[in-house]
């Protein structure tokens, strides 16, 4: 895919987002508007996962820890044909495997989550048994830069660099905001590249709403052999909508018809102008 | 009368056997794993360790990070046992084991050491009186609790079978052999009778079954006749032998080294009341109060989880 084809694709996913967000009155807006570049460039380039091998054992592997932003998952997993789109329709119903939070239930999504701070350790020991076993799949795990103060997240960085997982890397959604503010004044986790460089990863930043910046870091992975791979993501929460961009009232607001529709006028006129 | 078979009194505490157990396994399956947090000391798992370097995983200090990494060695289909005191495990990294585990299906073994209160003069942070009660609210998860060497031997090849989740905890204490061990019947979900009897049925599990048949051997001199049975699998319980139990005798005590909250007892007691079979019942165990100190066995003494306290109070239960 060309790098304008995967930016179209990231407002085609933005608007998917926000279809069935609206359908379901429920879903974290914000922060799926702010990761779907990350998915879109690891799913259509950089990851071997596909419908067709999604049970080999030589796949790549995705977990999802900010787990609150399953609809940019889904609308990713439905475009690469791991179920029908029209399955979308059916989010957060009554018997709905389209919940809140990924599950095991969705074909194409490795691991059950939604509590923060699960997803690095699983992905560690998921690229451990990769070098256990002389596999040459690679593990990617998308973290929210809100649940860093998890200190589950820091047990598994330290795991990571021990066992050399140069086959793993982590990607920080850093888009400032979690439900009660900013980040900073929450709980300051920065600065990320220092701290993870003295757990022993290789880190790197770039703008996580860029698919072209995306792809050309993703191509140079591992970032140091023999380490654990840390992107720090600069992101917007909400990104691709005026009037959701860093607003954190759409961590989980859900927007209305009227603001629907003036978002996809604003995403259908980016469309124009790559 | 079942004969306790003596000559194996002061055999093997069962975590020992876990870890020849391990060895065992592992000798014929690069699959197996162990995950340990500093605790392959206790997890008598410094021999498996030697002679399976490339089938330890260590990380250090840190159960929520263990049980996360198990989860993911297991989703890549390694048969994993994680372990850690059961302390430690079941409480810190409990949110691991419902969301890792057991609702993403990974089928790690959790492997609880030193449960109960093996650690006894240790204090409270050191006992494991909870991990039934929590999870057992949790699905998806099978609890096991093996009485002596040979429970432990089977469940834990049982458990690298299963190809879901499974809690397993055991002892520090040597534990005697409590009955013929020659056959292959060992299931989960499946209660061993240990000894038949019709008077007062006592329904026991992991270290407390060894006392809860002496207690049958003491009553038996009192011409009252004491089933005993080792529960070994609190979830799924074996609710058709509770019922059969429950029917035949007069009375009946459950023993476990848990509290008495949410634990065997109420699991039993609950099944019963729903099928309305009334009979006098008592739950012995750790009460709901500032545990007592000392020994393993100071303990079990001091809450009637011994020969004496369980005869005494089966004599009171039947004359109700």
């Amino acid at each position: 895919m060309t790098i304008k084809e995967l930016k179209q694709r990231s407002i085609q996913y933005r608007k998917n987002v926000l279809k069935y967000i609206l359908q379901a009155k429920a879903g974290h807006t914000g922060g799926s508007l702010s990761c779907v570049d990350i998915l879109n460039v690891l799913y259509n380039d950089t990851m071997n996962v596909s419908p067709q091998n999604f049970s080999s054992p030589d796949r790549d592997r995705y977990i999802q820890s900010k787990g609150h932003s399953v609809e940019a998952l889904y609308v990713v997993l439905a475009d690469k044909g791991f179920f029908p789109e029209k399955d979308l329709e059916t989010l957060c119903q009554y018997k709905s495997h389209y919940i809140g939070h990924p599950t095991r239930k969705v074909n194409g999504i490795e691991q059950n989550t939604g509590a923060l701070g699960h997803g690095l350790p699983i992905a560690a020991g998921t690229a451990l048994a990769a070098k256990l076993d002389g596999r040459a799949y690679r593990v990617f795990t998308l973290l929210g830069d809100g649940e860093l103060p998890e200190g589950s997240n820091w047990e598994a960085a330290l795991t990571a660099a021990h066992y050399q997982l140069d086959n793993l890397c982590a990607i920080i959604d850093k888009n400032t905001l979690q439900i009660t503010g900013a980040t900073a004044d929450v709980c300051n986790t920065d600065p990320l590249d220092k701290k993870f460089e003295s757990f022993g990863w290789a880190v790197k930043e770039v703008d996580g709403n860029d698919p072209g910046e995306l792809k050309k870091l993703f191509d140079s992975l591992p970032f140091e052999k023999g380490k654990p791979s840390l992107v720090i993501a600069h992101t917007v929460k909400g990104k691709g909508v005026s009037f959701m961009e860093n607003d954190v009232k759409w961590h989980h607001g859900v927007p209305g018809k009227e603001q629907y529709e003036k978002a996809i006028e604003e995403l259908d006129h980016a469309l124009t102008v790559i | 009368m079942a004969e306790i078979i003596t000559a194996n009194i002061g055999y093997k505490p069962n975590q020992d056997v876990f870890s020849e157990t391990m060895q065992r396994l592992a000798e014929n399956d690069k699959d197996i794993i162990a995950v340990t947090s500093d605790s392959r000391g206790s997890g008598k798992l410094v021999p498996f360790g030697k002679k399976f370097p490339k089938q330890i995983v260590e990380v250090g200090i840190a159960e929520q990070n263990l049980v996360g990494v198990a989860a993911g060695l297991a989703s890549c289909g390694k048969k994993v046992f994680a372990v850690s005191p059961a302390c430690f495990l079941t409480a810190r990294a409990l949110e691991q084991i419902k969301n890792d585990v057991a609702y993403s299906d990974n089928p790690v073994k959790v492997i609880g050491i030193s449960a109960g209160v093996s650690y006894g003069a240790l204090g409270s942070t050191h006992h494991s009186l909870h991990d039934f009660a929590v999870l057992r609210a949790i699905n998806n998860i099978i609890i096991v609790a093996p009485a002596d060497n040979y429970e432990t031997e089977k469940a834990v090849e049982l458990a690298s079978q299963t190809p879901h989740p499974v809690y397993m905890r055991f002892g520090k204490k040597p534990m005697p052999l409590l009955n013929e061990a020659n056959d292959d019947s060992f299931a989960f979900g499946k209660g061993r009778v240990i000894r038949e009897g019709d008077d007062v049925a006592i329904i026991a599990t992991g270290e407390t079954v060894y006392p809860a048949l002496l207690a049958a051997n003491k009553l038996s001199e009192q011409n009252i006749s004491t089933a005993v049975v080792s529960m070994h699998t609190i979830k799924p319980l074996d609710t058709a032998l509770v019922k059969k139990l429950a029917e035949k005798c007069r009375a009946v005590i459950t023993v476990e080294e848990h509290s008495v909250c949410g634990g065997l007892g109420e699991a039993c007691a609950s099944y019963l009341l729903q099928q309305g079979i009334m009979k006098p019942f008592a739950i012995i165990g750790i009460p709901d109060e500032y545990t007592v100190t000392g020994s393993q066995q100071d303990i079990f003494n001091h809450y009637d989880i011994s020969e004496k306290g369980i005869a005494a109070r089966a004599v009171s239960l039947l004359k109700k």
